[in-house]
């Protein structure tokens, strides 16, 4: 049994709860508390189970939702799927969910959306519980202080049939990010600046924990963003300790304990924070103060750099093998060495994704886009997260803000993150995303990402170029967070 | 179920990227489909093809002697980005069994693992000691067998065969004679031994499956449940 009297971290104190068994040799048997499906990961699971004539072990700790293939254009268009291998696709998740009673937030349901943005807003990621999905960004979850992580299309067979996963125990990482945030900087420049530090291998056979001041201050989405991104810095998971402010998101939502259950579960979450003296396998130091916003230049998130920064040269890579990669990256982006990134075309700003599609985040840039407009051939697309966040921005009257800037405004999907349901760039088009992802072709073969935060990216649409923000929001600290 | 995972013995794809992700091994286009079969068209599209469908005749897997070559030797950190399975899968079904890397992105590893494709790790500098190999003889024989956890580079057609003394092991992974002994194998240039997760290697070796594995030992599951009450119920 685990040795619960030292001081354990968080991460140490989820998993020691959840081991079922452990065999000498083996990895350990971790019961899965809470198991997220969609239409792109989970068919050849479903199709195992059928063959094995096994049932869901637990439906009721199952949900799915439809996001990756589904169209955002508007309702009125009749939601076409782009191809009938979507449409089969979808109509598969249908099926699946209907035969095993797995409850589905399907196309027509008020509370579809990205499945790393309906988690946390049903209430369904709680504190202290395991979740897993066959999906890498399962990491956001985190944020709530659960251990989430991504699982192949394997695993989720395991998990559907025996509501257990087989792993071995993780080593730790310890994030501290110290001092305050400048005006114009947010979380998505902070996990930008740690992937740019330790790279997109920096990570691998760890568990990020995301802790200091700077953490701290941020709200619940700001810390989805940050943990969102985990596994582009290579670590399957990222967690934040929860505290008052986790609790607050949480308190009254749809699967959030209620009344005396509430406080029972409060109770138990507050005991969850890593112990003093407690150690971590590595710990990395960032200062919050020093970031500026960040923008990345290459073709995976660690290539990034502050937006009043340059692009690298060539003699400036450690190594022959960063020197080639930094090469085929520029030349894939027809970017120079040494070239500024601020002040470079863009043809597409993207502001979406299951890293930066929350209110808070339509929120932020909506208070760039207020009263602009943007700049001649640039496109703005605005997808929210979720059916539920497009119907709060609506409330407050943002998606005006949107459209009377020229924006086009979208049903909720992961849409041109991963560019499988029809958003997506031309061969050669620049586009500055909040999005996670600026591996080639991620947003349409031939495309070219910048990875930034809302902010960066809404004042770069008005541009029409890369642009600084800071310019355009006022000296306080942009606080926009959603509950 | 997959079959026991016997030694075999290929040449060698070079592959010299660093960081290759899994949208680059598998684009996200070929995410729609149900089934686990057919991937192979779509391994390493954006790379393989131009924008009009004709193969690129400088991309590796191109090459008319790369045709049938079952090891994979990529640059550092292989498989980084998505969880999609259909990354092995994709690699699987055009024939590569096992690639090699100085290391490889978590998820992908595991993923790789449960479908019989061997991701095997080495030291950044056995990692370059191997590019400069295949650089001088790009159609040295490569032999890798799971059982004993070891790589073990055989002669090919010209090169002197006074080098190539382990040759012979290559066979079938049973003519160990003048093989150095795992733990000795590093000395050795031609032999060298690997690490791997010693569960993944026990039910490869037996083409166990793991969900088989777990569901025999469901009681222990029911009992954690019994005294862990779920969390939620998605269904309330």
């Amino acid at each position: 049994m685990a040795d619960t009297s030292r001081p354990r971290t968080l991460v140490e104190k989820i998993w020691d709860q959840h081991v079922v068994a452990q065999e000498p040799g083996a990895p350990a048997i971790l019961a899965i508390d809470l198991h997220l499906v969609h239409e792109v990961t989970s068919p050849q699971a479903f199709t195992g189970l059928r063959e094995r004539r096994l049932p869901v072990r637990h439906p009721e700790r199952t949900v799915a939702t439809e996001d990756h293939s589904i169209p955002t254009l508007p309702r009125e268009r009749g939601l076409p799927m782009l191809d009938d291998q979507a449409a089969f696709q979808v109509a598969q998740l249908e099926r699946n969910c209907l035969d095993f009673g797995i409850p589905l937030h399907g196309m027509d349901s008020e509370t579809r959306g990205i499945v790393h943005v309906i988690g946390p807003e049903l209430g369904l990621s709680q504190p202290g519980m395991t979740i897993v999905c066959g999906d890498s960004h399962t990491a956001t979850h985190g944020a709530v202080g659960a251990l989430a992580f991504g699982i192949g299309t394997t695993e989720v067979e395991m998990v559907l049939a025996t509501q257990v996963l087989l792993q071995r125990r993780p080593k730790t990482y310890e994030v501290r990010v110290e001092g305050r945030l400048s005006p114009g900087v947010s979380a998505k420049d902070i996990i930008l600046a740690l992937i740019a530090r330790i790279g997109v291998g920096g990570g691998t056979g760890h568990v990020f924990e995301y802790s200091g001041e700077a953490i701290r201050a941020l709200g619940m989405e700001q810390r989805m963003t940050i943990c969102n991104m985990s596994i582009e810095g290579g670590a399957r998971a990222g967690l934040v300790a929860p505290d008052e402010t986790t609790f607050e998101y949480l308190h009254g939502r749809r699967h959030a304990p209620q009344g005396a259950a509430w406080d029972e579960a409060v109770a138990g979450w507050r005991k969850l924070p890593s112990d003093p003296g407690a150690t971590y396998d590595r710990t990395i130091t960032l200062d919050a103060s020093a970031l500026e916003p960040m923008v990345t230049y290459g073709t995976n998130p660690g290539m990034g750099v502050a937006v009043t920064g340059r692009v690298p040269s060539l003699d400036e890579a450690p190594d022959d093998a960063s020197r080639r990669a930094l090469d085929r990256a520029l030349a894939y982006m027809d970017l120079a060495p040494g070239q500024p990134i601020a002040g470079h075309r863009v043809d597409v700003v993207f502001i979406g994704s299951c890293t930066n599609s929350r209110i808070g985040d339509l929120r932020a840039a909506a208070t760039i886009l207020r009263g602009r407009r943007v700049a001649d051939g640039t496109r703005l697309l605005v997808v929210p997260g979720s059916q539920q966040v497009k119907a709060q921005a609506e409330r407050e009257g943002l998606h005006e803000v949107f459209l009377a800037a020229g924006a086009e405004w979208r049903e909720s999907g992961c849409s041109m993150c991963i560019a499988m349901n029809g958003d997506q760039l031309e061969p050669g088009q620049y586009a500055i995303s909040t999005s996670n992802r600026n591996f080639e072709g991620r947003q349409g073969t031939g495309g070219r990402t910048f990875l930034a935060s809302p902010l960066t990216a809404a004042a770069s649409a008005i541009a029409g170029v890369v642009a600084d923000p800071r310019p355009l929001v006022d000296r306080r600290p942009v606080v926009v967070e959603g509950r | 179920m997959t079959e026991p995972l016997a030694a075999f013995t290929s040449r060698v794809i070079p592959l010299p990227a660093e960081n290759v992700d899994t949208d680059q091994i598998i684009p996200a286009r070929y995410l729609k489909t149900t089934g686990k079969s057919g991937l192979a068209e779509g391994l390493f599209f954006n790379w393989r093809y131009l924008p009009d469908g004709t193969p690129r005749p400088d991309f590796v897997l191109n090459r008319p002697e790369m045709q049938g070559r079952a090891i994979l030797l990529a640059g550092a950190n292989f498989g980084s980005g998505s969880s999609r399975e259909h990354a092995p899968w994709a690699l699987l079904s055009w024939g590569v069994r096992a690639v090699i890397s100085t290391g490889f992105a978590d998820i992908f590893r595991a993923n790789s693992l449960k479908n019989g494709l061997l991701p095997i790790v080495v030291s950044p500098e056995r990692h370059a000691t191997l590019f400069e190999r295949l650089a001088t003889e790009p159609d040295v024989e490569v032999t890798v067998d799971l059982e004993r956890q070891r790589v073990t580079l055989g002669s090919s057609p010209g090169a002197p065969a006074s080098a190539r003394a382990t040759a012979g092991a290559t066979a079938s992974g049973g003519a160990t004679a003048g093989v150095p002994s795992a733990a000795g194998a590093d000395a050795d240039a031609d032999v060298f031994s690997f690490e791997i997760d010693p569960f993944a290697r026990r039910m490869l070796l037996e083409g166990t499956d793991e969900i088989g594995y777990v569901l025999a030992r469901l009681p222990a599951i029911e009992a954690w449940e019994s005294s862990n009450p779920a969390r939620v119920n998605t269904l309330a």
